[in-house]
């Protein structure tokens, strides 16, 4: 029942037109000028002419390009597998919990969604690094086990040497396996939750065991949910900058890295807007797949 | 009916939305202090005309008027009317007292009448006391009881109902039936209530309106509705009825006769039928007027005596029977798969006529029972 | 839990199976234990900070007197706070228009609008580094708070949008009946909604100025992008501390903003008693 715009334009014009301008002015606007600079190329040091040129586009799909877009593409989706694997079975629980325990489940998933990115960051470097909380606790264990050893009279084990988690690329996922999973949580227990309990209750009473019935009739039915869980994890993954940045080595570079040193360092903003624009169109190609899957799935709504 | 003129009046109302037409060239009027009912299956456009009466919906065509008013340009803030949304629509934000007193204080009552009148209107609906309660403390039946209150507080010169029992229990939506027509009674004020519910209309309204597909039907008393209806529609809608459909072999001004190939009885009639221009008609006999006799092996027809022999009595033979405690319900095959409803009330404790599936039986009714429809 | 055991484990309650309950303590643990040790080596009396030495405020009483953290605070909350009002305010107005008119364009607004949300943050940051470079240059030096300028506006951008989401999908189970029994009782339409539109949002209004408060304070990217040397916000400043060492100082300014984030957490859920309502969620209770 919504009314013709028509009826109260008065109304209508005074509610949309600050939303609209700010939305235009300050963000589309931005955009539209980087989209520009993507077919522009440097005339001196800070000019910067509108060719029309697809130089910059050329040179986003070089080798060198290409292989941290697909690093960054496969580091998002290792990323949002695990958070799938890992968040599934909390959704679930989080789900068919009572109404107390639901409350407190779902605080204390979002209270880390809530708590500051760099922060979060900057935790797990605390953990992982060689003089990190892990590192400690296993030289702690490998001294133990060396006073064991030499207490039985076997050989010395030697020194402890200290696991390199840290600037590698295994740092890397898990600190963004670390950030998102609440991304991927939220929405799985969202459709989970909307799930009617006794479709699950008819598939057991026809038979089916626990296992059939969460890969016959809970997947399925959930499986919107699980796209835009999927969706909402896998498009910041992509994009990420802090994780990287912080947790990666040499080379462990993602592409949002790539961009920020071509605007801050390289100086060369007609290539970092072309690759902001791969980038962003990436993240549409996403989204219409999620789209698309959503409309092809039984559920309708 | 009085000859004042009418409190509401609908003049050629037709209401469109898109392609779809809600309300169809609909003429009606409601006077002053009746419960009047709009009746009729989802969707048939009741609601849409008792929302053109709120304001929320403006006609496409006609005049809706007010005390002889024509009120199609008053905003719904401003017509004296005032309703009872089917949802209740309490606010869940105010307490009991605030929900109520809402009206007063958009008017600009003084407080001091404003908490009489809310104080007087809580008692009327029995909710004395719990003015500071909020919504969801309430039970569903108390939340419309706030909702008629907040209504009445108003003293509307009509009170619009929207489907008021529907989202009640069974034994609830029984008790609130009463009230609502006791309620109506002590406040006097015209009731307009709209409803899918064809006992709910009949227990309470003085008058119905019957409507199917935009169109009115037909406009009468409960009683006229079920004994005298006009079409095969209202027959059908209001209660359960047999229908045959024939043609008029006799038709004099003391008696007709219908032939119909679905039943080998004549049927007769004890007044003559007007309007008949030789076409199909179609008699309707109601359950409970057909009565049922045990048919021993080589027994005639029964004659009720009203009626010639052989007509109005059909042999038959039980199939079903539907034991509903104060009545039973039976279904009887007449020949050529047809069944037939016939409704018997279980007068004594031990019946001393039990019908068993499979029994033979007579089929029998008196002369002036079936009514005849014409569409 | 030992009591809850004495009667068997219905089908569907999973939350009572133990690998379930292990899985969960896990996944707790990899989200809790980092946070945790941060907070708890924040009162270490160790530079190395790896064995326990004892107890010591000394941490956070260097990060009360350090004015460069101390101004980067009180910078990033006071953009929070501005970016939160109108980001509330332009939320709130482009959520009605869409839930209450129909009107041409409404699909491009609605994509527009989700635009924000989607594109990612890179993207959104070297746009408005762009846009304030070239197009919009915010002057330099001004008084504070004005110097902020740009960077408010960055995060009105990226926040307004999600504020409407909420709004929207609050609005989405509103009754009309409601509306439509407050004209029918008299209200004109300024009053209607006052009297009980606007109630029936206010939760979606506290749910998205949580969002908008902690999606300011959160953001790292846009601000580093759009940041001057003289307007250095909290994370920007915890970045280059983080990029020289992990120190003593920077978990307790951590632990300062995390404790803020649990407050505010808990005063939002404690204003609409529901804690998955902030998740952008309907109540369990609109449901039946």
């Amino acid at each position: 029942m919504e009314l013709s715009w028509t009826k109260a334009k008065a109304v209508f014009a005074g509610a949309l037109g600050p939303p609209l301008f700010w939305l235009v002015l300050f963000f589309l606007v931005p955009l539209g000028i980087v989209w520009a600079y993507s077919f522009g190329h440097n005339v001196g040091l800070t000019e910067i002419s509108f060719t029309g040129t697809f130089a910059n586009y050329a040179r986003a799909i070089e080798p060198l390009y290409l292989k941290i877009f697909v690093k960054s593409a496969w580091v998002a989706g290792l990323t949002t597998g695990l958070c799938l694997v890992v968040g599934f079975p909390v959704a679930l629980a989080i789900t068919f919990a009572s109404e107390k325990a639901k409350a407190w489940l779902l605080l204390l998933i979002m209270l880390p969604f809530w708590t500051n990115l760099l922060i979060r960051t900057y935790a797990l470097i605390a953990v992982l690094r060689t003089e990190g909380y892990v590192n400690m606790s296993l030289g702690w264990l490998w001294h133990g086990g060396g006073l064991i050893a030499a207490l039985l009279g076997l050989k010395p084990i030697g020194d402890f040497q200290p696991l390199e988690l840290l600037h590698n690329n295994f740092a890397v996922i898990l600190g963004l396996v670390y950030v998102h999973l609440p991304f991927m949580v939220l929405p799985l227990y969202s459709a989970l939750d909307r799930l009617d309990r006794s479709l699950l209750e008819a598939s057991l009473d026809l038979g089916a065991g626990q296992m059939r019935t969460l890969f016959r009739i809970v997947v399925p039915l959930a499986l919107p949910g699980i796209a835009s869980g999927v969706l909402i994890t896998f498009i910041p993954a992509l994009g990420a900058y802090l994780t990287p940045d912080l947790l990666g080595g040499p080379d462990s570079q993602m592409i949002a890295n790539v961009i920020e040193r071509q605007f801050k360092r390289a100086n060369d903003w007609p290539f970092g807007a072309a690759l902001s624009f791969v980038l962003m169109y990436l993240t549409f190609i996403a989204i219409a797949i999620q789209a698309l899957m959503s409309r092809r799935s039984p559920e309708a709504r | 009916m009085s000859d004042k003129p009418p409190i509401i009046t609908f003049e050629n109302i037709t209401k469109r939305f898109g392609k779809m037409v809600a309300v169809d060239n609909v003429s009606l009027s409601v006077q002053e202090g009746e419960f009047f009912s709009l009746l009729g299956p989802s969707g048939c456009g009741k609601t849409t005309l008792l929302r053109m009466l709120a304001g929320f919906e403006t006609p496409t065509e006609g005049r809706i008027l007010i005390d002889g008013e024509d009120i199609s340009s008053v905003p719904p803030n401003k017509r004296p009317v005032n309703m009872v949304f089917q949802s209740y629509a309490v606010f869940p934000h105010m307490s009991v007292a605030d929900n109520v007193a809402y009206g007063l204080k958009v008017d600009r009552v003084p407080a001091a009448e404003r908490n009489r009148r809310v104080e007087e209107a809580l008692e009327l609906v029995q909710l004395g006391g719990l003015g500071g309660r909020k919504p969801d403390q309430l039970s569903g039946g108390q939340r419309q009881r706030v909702a008629l209150a907040r209504a009445l507080v108003k003293r509307p010169r009509v009170l619009l109902l929207d489907e008021p029992l529907s989202a009640l229990d069974a034994k609830l939506r029984e008790q609130m039936r009463t009230e609502l027509s006791t309620l109506q009674e002590k406040v006097g004020i015209t009731f307009i209530m709209v409803t899918h519910d064809q006992d709910e209309a009949l227990a309470l309204a003085s008058r119905c309106a019957v409507m199917n597909r935009g169109l009115l039907q037909q406009v009468a008393s409960p009683n006229d509705l079920y004994e005298f209806p006009n079409s095969r529609f209202v027959a059908d809608f209001i209660g359960t009825v047999n229908l045959f459909e024939g043609v008029l072999a006799v038709d004099e001004p003391d008696h007709a006769v219908i032939k119909s190939p679905e039943i080998s009885t004549d049927i007769f009639l004890d007044h003559g039928v007007t309007g008949a221009s030789g076409g199909v008609v179609w008699a309707a006999i109601r359950p409970e007027k057909i009565e049922l006799h045990k048919r021993p092996e080589g027994s005639t027809a029964p004659s009720m005596g009203d009626a010639p022999p052989g007509a109005n009595a059909v042999a038959g033979t039980i199939r079903h029977e539907a034991y509903l405690g104060g009545e039973s319900i039976y279904e009887v095959e007449i020949g050529g798969g047809r069944r037939i409803k016939v409704k018997r009330s279980n007068l004594t404790r031990w019946d001393q006529e039990d019908f068993a599936l499979g029994e033979a039986v007579w089929l029998c009714w008196h002369a002036c029972s079936p009514a005849v429809l014409l569409s | 839990m030992a009591s809850a055991r004495k009667y068997p484990v219905g089908p569907l309650e999973y939350l009572r199976r133990w690998q379930m309950q292990a899985w969960l303590a896990a996944v707790g643990l990899f989200l809790y234990v980092p946070l945790i040790a941060l907070m708890a080596f924040s009162f270490n009396d160790s530079r190395r900070n790896i064995v326990w030495k004892g107890f010591t405020l000394k941490y956070y009483d260097k990060a009360f007197h350090d004015a460069s953290l101390i101004e980067a605070f009180g910078n990033s909350m006071t953009i929070a706070a501005v970016s939160t009002v109108v980001s509330l305010i332009l939320g709130a107005m482009v959520a009605l228009v869409l839930w209450r008119f129909r009107f041409p364009g409404k699909t491009v607004l609605d994509g527009a609008l989700a635009l924000p949300i989607v594109v990612p943050e890179i993207c959104m940051g070297v746009a408005m580094l762009v846009f304030f470079a070239r197009v919009m240059p915010w002057p330099q030096g001004l008084v504070w708070p004005l110097n902020l300028g740009a960077i408010i506006i960055s995060h009105i951008s990226f926040s307004f949008p999600f504020v409407a989401v909420v709004v929207r999908a609050r609005m989405a189970s509103f009754n009309r009946e409601m509306e439509e029994a407050a004209r029918d009782l008299g209200a004109g339409e300024w009053r209607t909604i006052v009297d009980v539109i606007l109630p029936h949002m206010a939760p979606s209004l506290v749910a998205g100025a949580l969002l908008a408060f902690t999606l300011s304070l959160d953001d790292f990217v846009i601000t580093f992008f759009t940041a001057g040397p003289d307007t250095v916000t909290f994370p920007v400043k915890v970045y280059s501390m983080v990029r020289f060492s992990v120190t003593p100082e920077v978990n307790a300014a951590s632990t300062i903003l995390i404790v803020l984030t649990v407050i505010l957490t808990a005063v939002a859920l404690r204003l609409q008693g529901d804690p998955a309502v902030t998740a952008g969620h309907a109540p369990a209770a609109d449901k039946s």
